[in-house]
């Protein structure tokens, strides 16, 4: 994380002829770092409900109200896999921002490091109040990226992105707060672990007259609607597609990737981690939301004629998957919705990448514009074909173990009442999925090449093509072999549905 | 603590900065007609660190007490204490920034030596206000820092907009000015002392009126130095005439000075009790003004079209955050030292944010674009490091997370809420949503709009290197505070619950 603070500032003030390499060269330093993190990942169940944190840092730093803040930082089973995706997924958007990126390069790779720095924060933070300036100093970078790269309505997009998620935010922030000021004296700082526990030892309190259950619920649902806002879920996904259409790739290829990821991961650490009870007496309406997530993110990708919106909205679909995990409550559904949080990170980003590679060749995006791309671009196009059958849950791919281990769980969840018939609801979400993808697939890649340019449209360079192939080995290995995460994310799992069991 | 010192080394931050001031005005006597922009300016700045150092050490060390408190000179009439010291340090701070940013702003300026000796001295009255520990102390220091200020804005002389803003300012500073001093002869006929301790202590019988309308005038006096309502009007077209770096000094030094005194002297003269008894309920006064003051300021600022007017207007919202810091005060409340530390941590934070704010205008004043908004389009294209000082000092004024701006605000409301200000505190939430539109539409201007025409970036080949320095100096210091807001905190914590 330092490495990437300290190379987000170095790159914002070298020269823009070879900020992209260097920044490149930069990024890989937090790969590395979390790879040997991960070599010598040793903790066993959840940070927050008493488990053993990996790399756990605590420093006193200040104190609010009698309750103090400190930078406390560590990882667990849940946040280690989404902490190597982020660090992954940044030097591959930044190899893939070379060609498009033309001008003020230093300052948007920059943005770029100083986002990722902020991401590994969120997934690594467990004080609320440090884990906030990391989530909200994520919007700045994005919202910059937006704004100046972006495409013909960038400042409107930009500016819905902003104004939608930080309003949202403010939502989740009053509900948080609701719960601290609720718990009194009970707890002493605002290490998440801590209130976590507090909350679960059944020490809420009346606030202002009013009584506990009540503050949880209005807490509960606080928080939801704010994360919802970020995951995002029907029907606050608007600002989903204006963001994503008009990002340029590379950081579309992160929003995607691991901001989307922020608000379901939140959502689990706080709203079903800490609030099981209100999570449980909730379920039938979440699991709703998800299931029309699902099949309404796929109706509006099937209505789709641009290849980045198509991507976009089936990211609001693969959201509504990762909803149905985590509110069966199984031991299955909840891992396997962390681990499609990091195949659908593989996979969406390497969509967005490859729509990107065609887009910078052909200046176009519309499935109607082009057909037969396959002939000119045949590594390309093959690559984006395979990651589009990832999306649709093809055996062996990251995004089928993600998808099999969350219907798995709740086709048996005994905390969602209908659970047989939501996971079925949601299956055929995939034929949509597989619908729209095969069409849009057929029109766009196939045939013979009609576009009329007065230019030439070739195969891409090395460096465009190099990160699709290593998001590819990425989602083949984890479809693979799902082992490798799984394990540590059920470790982590297990606890939080063993709350639930306890309560209800 | 720094035993064997004379107790009078307690002033020395005063001290320095009015030496500091006595030897530029020397220089310029000696030599009127040399143009010594440049060693005016440095000698100005050191002077001025010098005095933050001084502070610096003594708030480390303990001051120069035996015990560790606070120190009483000249008959009692000068206090220097941990709170003076906070005080102080944003004055030295700012001046700092102001002297600094003025070497460039007035590059072509026929005489700008004057500038230098003035600010300075303003400081010495700002420094002088914090340690006043009798009424007349207080006036005579307030005016210390009006007089040199009336001067400061009309500063450009050959600037119509410059000297009417003077002229506004002088009239408003010369009405509220003789107010105050109403009030204070009012006090002193309730209660026959100036020394603040003794106005507490003193018996009131039947003359609990006069000590009420006395409170009232001075809360008037009060509200004019911090540019809150209703006598807030001089502040938008001061700030706006004023050449920049004086409107940076005045918003961001010139009010913590007003604050200073709200602390002090209300806490330590009516204290709480004896307010409520004798029905001069002033802590529901400035209840009331923080609640208008900053909802007109963030009101009117969200309509204007200028930055620098902006800037003014936004200024006046964040003197009703900061009067939270007296307003939501109550008897044997638990959380009375904390909202009035988080108000100082917050003025502290505001002076580095809002002096570079301001430091920033001057920078585009001196590139010589335009005023509004739309002039403001593009510049990022051209000065990419200054643009996100500039995008830093509107996040973090707005308050949003990842900026000191942020943690300052939100002890500032929180500790309101702990004394049972839940109203006041939401007020303040809802201000601040609407604070972030229009700062935002400043960062808006600079990084995604585009130029009107490619020539309207062409003045920006000019670069002041001390401008420059100052504003990145203040924008690294809005984010360093943000870990470091530890230390702030606690200090401006310990010495405000000293007050209770």
């Amino acid at each position: 994380m330092a490495a990437a603070f300290v190379g987000a500032l170095t790159v914002f003030l070298a020269p823009d002829e070879w900020a992209g390499r260097l920044a490149f060269a930069i990024s890989l330093v937090p790969f590395v770092g979390s790879l040997y993190l991960w070599s010598g990942f040793e903790a066993g169940g959840n940070a927050l409900l008493g488990g053993e944190i990996a790399y756990a840092t605590q420093i006193e730093w200040l104190e609010v109200g009698g309750r103090s803040v400190s930078w406390f930082v560590g990882l667990d089973g849940i946040s280690l896999p989404l902490f190597v995706l982020t660090t992954f997924l940044v030097p591959l958007a930044i190899l893939s921002a070379w060609t498009p990126v033309d001008t003020r390069q230093s300052q948007f790779y920059g943005l770029m490091l100083f986002m990722e720095a902020n991401l590994l924060g969120v997934f690594a933070a467990l004080d609320f109040f440090l884990w906030f300036v990391f989530w909200e100093a994520v919007l700045v970078p994005m919202y910059f990226l937006i704004g100046i790269w972006g495409g013909p309505r960038r400042k409107y997009a930009a500016i819905k992105f902003f104004v939608y998620t930080n309003a949202a935010s403010l939502l989740m922030f009053i509900g948080f707060m609701s719960l601290v000021f609720a718990l009194g004296d009970s707890v002493s700082s605002f290490a998440l672990p801590e209130i976590a526990q507090a909350i679960a030892a059944g020490d809420l309190g009346t606030w202002f007259g009013i009584p506990p259950d009540r503050i949880a619920m209005v807490a509960f649902l606080a928080m939801f609607l704010g994360f919802a806002v970020k995951v995002p879920i029907v029907p606050f996904h608007t600002w989903l597609p204006d963001a994503h259409v008009q990002a340029p790739t590379p950081a579309s290829v992160l929003l995607a990737g691991v901001l989307l990821k922020m608000g379901t991961y939140a959502l689990l650490r706080f709203n079903f981690t800490m609030l099981p009870e209100q999570a449980s007496m909730l379920a039938i309406p979440i699991a709703a939301i998800a299931v029309v997530s699902v099949i309404y993110g796929a109706m509006l990708a099937l209505a789709q004629k641009d290849l980045k919106r198509i991507v976009a909205y089936s990211s609001v679909s693969s959201m509504g998957y990762v909803i149905l995990g985590l509110v069966v409550f199984t031991e299955y559904g909840v891992g396997g919705a962390t681990f499609q949080m990091v195949a659908h990170g593989l996979i969406s980003g390497l969509m967005f990448m490859a729509v990107g590679v065609i887009y910078n060749a052909t200046h176009t995006r519309m499935v109607g514009d082009m057909a037969g791309m396959a002939d000119r671009m045949p590594v390309t196009v093959g690559i984006l074909v395979a990651g589009a059958f990832g999306y649709m849950g093809l055996p062996l791919m990251a995004g089928f173990a993600g998808e099999f281990f969350i219907f798995v769980g709740s086709l048996s969840a005994p905390a969602l009442p209908y659970a047989p018939v939501f996971t079925a609801l949601a299956m055929f979400g995939i034929v949509i999925v597989a619908g729209y993808l095969l069409s849009a697939m057929q029109s766009t890649l196939f045939g013979p090449f009609e576009l009329e340019t007065d230019y030439e449209v070739g195969p891409a360079a090395f460096h465009d093509v190099a990160p699709l192939a290593v998001l590819l080995v990425a989602i083949i290995v984890l479809g693979v072999a799902p082992d490798i995460f799984f394990e540590m994310i059920r470790d982590a799992a297990v606890p939080v549905v063993e709350g639930v069991t306890i309560d209800g | 603590m720094v035993n064997g010192l004379p107790a009078v080394t307690a002033l020395l931050p005063a001290l320095i900065l009015a030496f500091t001031g006595l030897a530029l005005l020397l220089v310029d006597t000696v030599r009127p007609d040399a143009r010594s922009n440049t060693s005016m300016a440095v000698v100005g700045a050191f002077g001025s660190l010098a005095a933050l150092a001084a502070t610096v050490w003594l708030t480390a060390s303990g001051g120069v007490s035996p015990d560790g408190g606070a120190v009483l000179l000249f008959a009692d009439a000068i206090k220097v204490d941990t709170l003076a010291l906070f005080f102080t340090a944003i004055f030295a701070s700012v001046t700092a920034l102001v002297l600094v940013a003025a070497h460039d702003y007035f590059h072509d300026h026929a005489n700008p030596a004057a500038f230098y000796s003035l600010v300075t001295f303003a400081a010495t009255g700002m420094a002088l206000l914090a340690v006043a520990n009798s009424l007349a102390v207080v006036f005579v220091a307030l005016e210390m820092v009006s007089l040199p200020s009336y001067v400061l804005v009309a500063y450009l002389k050959q600037d119509r907009g410059s000297v009417e803003a003077g002229m506004k300012y002088f009239l408003v500073g010369a009405l509220s000015s003789a107010i105050f001093l109403f009030g204070i002869s009012l006090v002193y006929a309730a209660t026959g002392s100036l020394i603040l301790a003794d106005i507490a202590s003193a018996s009131i019988e039947g003359l609990a009126g006069v000590l009420g309308v006395g409170v009232v005038m001075m809360i008037g006096g009060v509200a004019f130095k911090t540019a809150s309502v209703p006598f807030h009007f001089w502040a938008p077209e001061a700030y706006e005439g004023a050449p920049a770096p004086v409107s940076a000094f005045l918003s961001s030094a010139s009010k913590a000075a007003g604050f200073v005194v709200a602390f002090r002297v209300f806490t330590e003269a009516f204290p709480l009790e004896m307010a409520v008894s004798a029905n001069v309920d002033w802590m529901l006064a400035f209840a009331v003004l923080a609640a208008v003051t900053m909802t007109l300021g963030n009101f009117a600022a969200a309509v204007q079209e200028e930055v620098k007017r902006m800037l003014a207007y936004s200024s006046i919202g964040h003197a009703g955050y900061a009067l939270i810091g007296v307003a939501a005060l109550t008897v044997d409340g638990p959380a009375n030292g904390t909202v009035m530390g988080a108000a100082m941590a917050h003025l502290l934070v505001y002076g580095f944010m809002n002096t570079g704010a301001f430091l920033f205008v001057a920078m585009a004043e001196r590139w010589g674009v335009g005023r509004t908004f739309e002039d403001y389009a593009g510049l990022a294209r051209r000065a990419p490091v200054a643009s996100t000082a500039m995008a830093v000092f509107m996040f973090s004024l707005a308050g949003l997370p990842p900026f000191a701006g942020f943690f300052s605000k939100y002890f500032l409301f929180q500790a309101a809420i702990d004394n049972g200000f839940l109203w006041l505190a939401g007020l303040g939430a809802i201000n601040s949503v609407v604070s972030l539109y229009y700062y935002s539409r400043v960062v808006k201007a600079l990084w995604l709009d585009d130029p009107e025409s490619s020539s309207a970036l062409d003045a920006i080949d000019v670069r002041p290197t001390a401008l420059y320095a100052a504003v990145i100096f203040a924008a690294v210091a809005t984010v360093l505070l943000l870990p470091g807001f530890g230390p702030v905190i606690e200090t401006a914590e310990a010495a405000a619950s000293a007050l209770f």
